[in-house]
């Protein structure tokens, strides 16, 4: 019985002999896979993205936030969208409700934003600066570190002093090479001083975190982002990481009060953590790892029947052969094995192409975009599985057909 | 009484084609027994080629019997027809049939590797029936690299790697030119002293003169069957 380890020094041997054929039989698998692992490699990034910068940045870890509306939603529904302009806009007297309101120690913070521009002393003018009003804290609860100079006080905050930290990449292009702390800067012409530049954060999907100013939200910078009183977010921290789920219900709690709400009425606002805004992602992500895969397995099918006909072909072009080794021998599960696993080698040896070429591919997107990249052992594991299963199905008709052949009548060929 | 090699009675094969029938064999009768060197011979047509395919276990037959050192060949399954023939019978043809693509070493072990014979005995029996034949210092060439007299070596040592009941030659020397046949048949006739059975199907008498008996089909009988050294004693059965 010829055993499996001799079937592939064989099979590698033919695919050497016909190195041209082998690459056209197996095209398909290796175009289905270097997509596949293009694709994971790009969603698993994605996903350690996600799971690291992204909900980090944007919800802060161990972070409750609380909103007029949902960050991300992609109901395209006009009646949702219409109760969502009907609902109230949050003030500072919420933040101060939920600052008294609450069971556990927490820190809470407003946040107001908008985009608009700033000019330096200097009469240098930069666009689209991401303009906050916040509270002391938010510092703290974002984790937004300051490289030089300070943060504004809660004093400072309490009373509006005009004073503004700004990002790495605004101070940058404000001042140059001046120094920006004790000067000033201005927008819409109120006057800010720079007290603090804050470390640089990076970028999020390409777009730059740098280029911000942050004041307080009771100084004239709240009014400059939104009406008077009127805060975009409320972000609430615990101290205690474990309080997050009584802190999302008291604050809760606290604002159907505050909006006068009945039971069974819905919410009138959006209680938020980075954790639900995963599981979001996490179905997005779930959704892509199954569609892709499955788009890939159509593609597969196709490389399969590929291969299927260059066996068959193969087995054709060698019936003579086929009949030397029954004459000498070889029972109906040896020609059997040997055409299976002939198919089956080739088919990995072009999930295993296609899988380095899917790396280099996802590797190139990485460099290109802004979509990150990062390898998948487990995925490279399933396409090189893929790859044998289909090497496996599509020699089986061959593999049958050769295995049946007639001595007599296959020494005769050719 | 020693055990013949090959025992048949009545061995018939028809084939159909198309709506005619073909009696290729129409009940031969025939006797083989341990370390006889036969020659068969017969026109086209007379089911020398059929009969030689019975006797190789290539093919069944349509009705008779057929022994083979013993075992009762006729109404064995496709896999014990297989084993029978690596284990019982060595094929030399007439082009060799030797797998292009692999050394004389591979070609010679191929029946060992179907036998299930781990590598390293496989490869020092290959190299030492190899070195029987002559071929030594041939054993990593591939047939394209040998002449026709050593690829024939070849398929010899390939016919008898498995230590055969019976070494089977249809027309061993038609592809090669006269000296290099004499070579072969001084190889015949010496594997023949060392106790080998020999069936040799040739149409060429001086080829087939080195046999001890020749037995002569026509039209899917046996008509004549001689052995040499009794010229008078023609026996058919």
């Amino acid at each position: 019985m010829m055993t499996t380890r001799e079937g592939v020094r064989l099979a590698l041997h033919q695919i050497r002999a016909q190195k041209l054929k082998s690459f056209f039989a197996v095209v398909g698998v290796i175009i289905g896979v270097m997509f596949l692992i293009t694709v994971v490699s790009v969603v698993e990034g994605m996903n350690k993205y996600m799971e690291e910068d992204f909900a980090r940045t944007i919800y802060g870890l161990n972070t409750v936030t609380v909103r007029r509306t949902p960050e991300v939603n992609f109901s395209s529904d006009p009646d949702v969208w219409r109760g969502y302009w009907r609902r109230p806009r949050l003030t500072f007297e919420d933040a101060e409700a939920l600052r008294t309101g609450l069971g556990v120690p927490a820190l809470v913070a407003v946040e107001s934003f908008n985009g608009g521009n700033m000019t330096a002393e200097t009469g240098v003018e930069v666009e689209n600066v991401w303009l906050t009003g916040a509270s002391v804290d938010l510092f703290r609860i974002r984790d937004l570190d300051v490289e030089r100079g300070r943060a504004f006080t809660a004093p400072e905050d309490r009373a509006g002093v005009p004073v503004v930290v700004l990002g790495a990449e605004a101070a940058e292009k404000l001042f140059g090479a001046l120094d920006p702390l004790g000067r000033s800067v201005r927008i819409r012409d109120i006057p800010f001083r720079v007290i603090g530049i804050l470390k640089k954060q990076g970028t999020l999907f390409g777009m730059s975190m740098d280029n911000r100013a942050i004041a307080p939200a009771r100084s004239a910078m709240g009014r400059l982002v939104n009406p008077r009183g009127v805060v975009d977010a409320i972000l609430i921290r615990p101290d205690n990481a474990e309080a997050m789920d009584r802190v999302a219900l008291d604050a809760e709690a606290v604002m159907r009060v505050r909006h006068r709400l009945r039971p069974g009425e819905a919410n009138s606002f959006a209680i938020e953590t980075a954790e639900e805004s995963m599981s979001f992602w996490e179905n997005i992500r779930r959704i892509l790892l199954i569609a892709f895969p499955g788009l890939v397995s159509i593609a597969l099918v196709v490389g399969g029947i590929v291969i299927m006909n260059i066996m068959l072909v193969s087995v054709v072009e060698r019936t003579r052969e086929i009949g030397i080794r029954k004459a000498i021998g070889a029972r109906r599960r040896d020609i059997t094995l040997q055409v299976l696993v002939e198919s089956a080698t080739l088919s990995l040896l072009g999930a295993a192409v296609g899988i380095g070429l899917g790396n280099v591919l996802a590797q190139v997107v990485r460099a290109l975009s802004p979509l990150p990249a990062t390898l998948s052992p487990f995925w490279m594991g399933v396409a090189a599985l893929m790859g044998v299963s289909v090497g496996v199905i599509a020699g089986l008709y061959p593999a049958r057909k050769a295995a049946r052949l007639d001595p007599v009548v296959a020494l005769r060929a050719e | 009484m020693q055990q013949a090699i090959i025992r048949t009675e009545a061995l018939t094969k028809t084939y159909e084609m198309g709506s005619e029938k073909v009696h290729a064999l129409r009940g031969v009768d025939l006797l083989i027994q341990p370390n006889e060197y036969v020659a068969l011979l017969g026109p086209s047509g007379s089911g020398k080629s059929t009969f030689m395919n019975l006797i190789g276990c290539l093919d069944t037959p349509t009705a008779g019997e057929y022994w083979l050192n013993g075992t009762a060949v006729a109404g064995l399954n496709d896999d014990q027809l297989a084993r029978i023939r690596n284990k019982e019978i060595g094929f030399v043809f007439q082009t060799f049939n030797l797998l292009p693509r692999a050394t004389s070493l591979h070609n010679v072990e191929l029946p060992l590797i179907y036998a299930g014979v781990p590598a390293r005995e496989r490869k020092e029996r290959a190299s030492s029936m190899l070195t029987k034949v002559g071929l030594g210092d041939r054993m990593d060439h591939k047939p394209t690299e040998l002449s026709g007299g050593q690829r024939q070596r070849v398929a010899v040592a390939r016919a008898l790697i498995n230590n055969p009941a019976l070494l089977l030659a249809d027309e061993p020397t038609g592809n090669l030119d006269s000296k290099t046949s004499e070579d072969i048949m001084a190889l015949f006739n010496e594997l023949h002293d060392g106790g080998q059975t020999i069936l040799l199907v040739t149409h060429e008498h001086d080829i087939a003169a080195h046999a001890q008996r020749e037995v002569t089909l026509r039209d899917g009988l046996v008509e004549t069957d001689v052995l040499k050294g009794s010229p008078e004693a023609t026996l058919v059965y």
